[in-house]
C-alpha cells in the first residue's frame, strides 16, 4: 500500500523531468507564439494591436493573396493524399491479411514501409531525378507545370507514407476475432464478403483516426516542397503551401522581410484549424460511441 | 498485452491456412511484389547508378553497373567534399541523446501516471497523449528567440531539448500501455519487502522492455529525418545533421550526379537497415501510441 503523501512526493519526482522539458520546449512556445499574433513589435512598434496582425494577413492584398493561396493548395494536398494513399493502404492491409499469406506476410509488410523511413528531403531528390526529362522515363517537366506540380509533389509524399496508412489499418485488420471468421467461412461466405460484411465494418473507426493524422500531418508540411522547390515555391506560388508560407513569413526570403509577429500569427491560424478540426473528429466520435451504447 | 495475444492468434490462423499454390494467392503475391517494386525501384535505381561513372548514369539508368562503369568516385568525392563524416556524427549524436532521454523520462512519468492515484493524474496522463498530436513547429518563433536566451541557438542541444519534447508525448502514452499490463501483485510484493518507489520501478522494469524498444523505434524516425528544426536552430557547418547536409549539399553539387546520388544514398542507409531489422517493433509502437 501507498501512502498518499507517499504517492504524491513520488509522482512528482517521476513526472516532473518529462513534464518541464514537455511544456518548456513544446506547449509553453506554442502558447508564446498566440500571444506574440496580438503585437507588433516590428513594423511600428506599437506593442499590442488586437487582431491587427490577423486583419492584415487576411486582407492586406500581397500578403492576403499568398495566405489563401496556400491553404487552398495545402487543402489540395491534403485531399490527394487521402484519396490516393488511404484506398492503396487498404489493399495492401488487406492482401496482407487476407489469410493466403504464410511466412512472407512480414516479409512484404517490412518491404513495402521502407519508403517512410527514408527524410523526405531524400524523396524528393530520388523523385526529381527520376522524372527528370534528361533520363527519358518521363518527357513532360511535371514540376515545371503550374496543374502538374503539386499533384506531382503530392504523389511523391503518397509514394513515401503509404506504408502509414496500411500499418494502421494492417493492426486493425489482424485484431479482428479469429472466430467470427472462421463462422463465416464455414457458413461458406467468399474472401470477398467477409472483408466487406465483416473485417471492413470493424476497421471503420481507424478510418478516421488515419484522415485526421493525415491532416495534421500534411498541414504540417514543408521538407517536401522546401527541398524540392524552396522557400518560394514554385512555379508562381503553385506549390506554395502554409508550411513553406510560414517559414518564409517569419524567416524571410529575397523579396519579403521576416516578420516574427506576423509569423505567429500564421502559425496561431494554422494550429486553431488543426485544433477546429481534431476537435471536431472527437466530438462526432465520442457522439458516435455514445450513441452505441445507448 | 493484447497486442501479443492478437499476433499470436494471427500467427496460429496463418499456420493452420498454410495451403497450396492457386490462382488466388498467385494473384496476391503478383499484386503485392508489383507494389514492392514500385516501393523499392526507386531506391534501388538511386543506389545502383551512384556506383556508375557519369556518362553511365546518362547512357543506361536502368542498367546494372559493369566492369567498365562501376567508379566510386561519387562515395570519395562526397566523402571528402562534402561534410558527410561530421554530418553523421551530428545526427547520431542528436539522435541517440533525445531517444535516450525521451524513453528514460517517458517510462519515468508513465510509471507514474499508472501507478499513484492522485487527483490531477487523470488531467496531467491527458496533457501527455493531448501533445502525441501537438504541431510543435508552430512554437518555432518563440523556441529561437528561448534558444537564444539560454546561450543554445545553433548548438546540437538545442536540437536534443526541441525533439526530446516533441517526443515525450507519444513515448508516455505508449509506456502507459505497457504498464497498465504489469500485474499489481509484483509491485505489492515489492512494497511490502520494503522497497522504494524508485527500486518497485526498476523492478518491474524488464517486464516492459517491449515497450522501451517500441518508444526507441517511433521516436527514432522523424529525428533523423527531419528537415525543418536543423534549418531553423542549428545551421552552422559544425552543427548541420545528415538531412540538411543532404540538402544543402545536392544544392551546390546539382551538376556532380554521382557525388549527388552518393549522397542520397549514404542518408538514406542507416534508417533503412535499422528499420529493416527493428521493424517489428516499430510497427507495433506506431499502431499503439497513436491509435489510443
Amino acid at each position: 500500500m501507498i501512502r498518499p503523501a507517499t504517492a504524491r512526493r513520488s509522482l512528482l519526482i517521476f513526472v516532473l523531468p518529462a513534464l518541464a522539458i514537455y511544456l518548456g520546449f513544446a506547449v509553453l512556445p506554442l502558447l508564446i507564439s498566440i500571444f506574440m499574433s496580438l503585437f507588433d513589435t516590428g513594423k511600428s512598434g506599437t506593442g499590442f494591436i488586437g487582431l491587427g496582425n490577423y486583419i492584415y494577413l487576411f486582407t492586406q492584398p500581397v500578403v492576403s493573396a499568398r495566405f489563401w493561396n496556400a491553404l487552398f493548395n495545402n487543402f489540395k494536398y491534403f485531399a490527394i493524399h487521402v484519396a490516393v494513399e488511404i484506398p492503396i493502404g487498404l489493399l495492401l492491409a488487406a492482401l496482407l491479411t487476407g489469410g493466403t499469406l504464410s511466412r512472407s506476410e512480414g516479409i512484404y509488410r517490412t518491404l513495402l514501409f521502407i519508403p517512410a523511413t527514408l527524410s523526405v528531403v531524400i524523396v524528393g531528390f530520388i523523385w526529381r531525378l527520376i522524372i527528370n526529362p534528361l533520363w527519358g522515363l518521363v518527357g513532360f517537366p511535371l514540376l515545371g507545370n503550374q496543374l502538374t506540380a503539386l499533384p506531382t509533389i503530392s504523389l511523391m509524399g503518397v509514394w513515401q507514407y503509404v506504408g502509414i496508412p496500411m500499418v494502421f489499418l494492417y493492426s486493425a485488420l489482424i485484431a479482428v476475432p479469429n472466430d467470427v471468421i472462421e463462422a463465416a467461412r464455414i457458413d461458406g461466405a467468399s474472401p470477398w464478403r467477409i472483408f466487406w460484411g465483416i473485417k471492413f465494418p470493424l476497421i471503420l473507426p481507424q478510418f478516421g483516426l488515419i484522415v485526421i493524422l493525415t491532416f495534421i500531418w500534411t498541414f504540417n508540411g514543408f521538407d517536401l516542397v522546401f527541398a524540392l522547390n524552396g522557400s518560394a515555391p514554385g512555379p508562381n506560388y503553385s506549390t506554395d503551401i502554409l508550411g513553406t508560407f510560414f517559414y518564409r513569413t517569419f524567416f524571410g526570403s529575397s523579396g519579403q522581410v521576416a516578420d516574427l509577429d506576423l509569423g505567429a500569427t500564421v502559425a496561431t491560424v494554422i494550429f486553431t484549424l488543426m485544433l477546429c478540426v481534431t476537435t471536431a473528429y472527437f466530438w462526432l466520435v465520442q457522439r458516435r460511441l455514445k450513441a452505441h451504447s445507448a | 498485452m493484447t497486442t501479443v495475444t492478437t499476433e499470436l492468434a494471427h500467427e496460429s490462423r496463418l499456420t493452420r491456412e498454410r495451403r497450396r499454390w492457386n490462382v488466388e494467392r498467385i494473384a496476391v503475391h503478383a499484386v503485392l511484389v508489383a507494389f514492392v517494386a514500385l516501393a523499392l525501384g526507386p531506391i534501388l535505381i538511386v543506389i545502383l547508378n551512384s556506383l556508375k561513372t557519369t556518362p553511365a548514369i546518362f547512357g543506361g539508368p536502368f542498367a546494372l553497373p559493369t566492369a567498365e562503369t562501376f567508379s566510386l568516385a561519387g562515395y570519395e568525392r562526397v566523402l571528402t567534399r562534402g561534410n558527410f563524416l561530421l554530418n553523421y556524427r551530428n545526427s547520431l549524436i542528436v539522435t541517440l541523446v533525445s531517444v535516450v532521454l525521451t524513453v528514460g523520462l517517458s517510462t519515468l512519468a508513465a510509471f507514474a501516471l499508472v501507478e499513484y492515484r492522485v487527483r490531477f493524474v487523470p488531467l496531467l496522463a491527458g496533457l501527455f497523449i493531448v501533445g502525441v498530436m501537438l504541431p510543435i513547429r508552430l512554437g518555432t518563433i518563440p523556441l529561437i528567440q528561448i534558444m537564444i536566451g539560454l546561450r543554445l541557438m545553433d548548438t546540437l542541444w538545442a536540437l536534443i531539448l526541441v525533439y526530446t519534447a516533441m517526443s515525450i508525448p507519444l513515448g508516455v502514452t505508449l509506456m502507459m500501455t505497457y504498464f497498465r499490463t504489469v500485474p499489481g501483485e509484483l509491485k505489492e510484493a515489492a512494497r511490502v519487502d520494503g522497497a522504494s518507489e524508485f527500486r518497485t520501478f526498476s523492478i518491474i522494469l524488464p517486464l516492459v522492455r517491449p515497450g522501451l524498444a517500441a518508444v526507441a523505434t517511433v521516436t527514432m524516425l522523424p529525428i533523423w529525418n527531419d528537415l525543418w528544426f536543423p534549418l531553423i536552430l542549428a545551421p552552422g557547418k559544425a552543427n548541420q545533421t545528415v538531412t540538411l547536409g543532404v540538402q544543402q549539399f545536392v544544392g551546390q553539387f546539382l551538376n556532380d550526379y554521382p557525388a549527388l546520388l552518393a549522397a542520397l544514398t549514404l542518408g538514406a542507409l542507416p534508417l533503412v537497415v535499422l528499420f529493416t531489422i527493428f521493424s517489428r517493433q516499430f510497427i507495433r509502437g506506431l499502431s499503439a501510441g497513436y491509435g489510443k
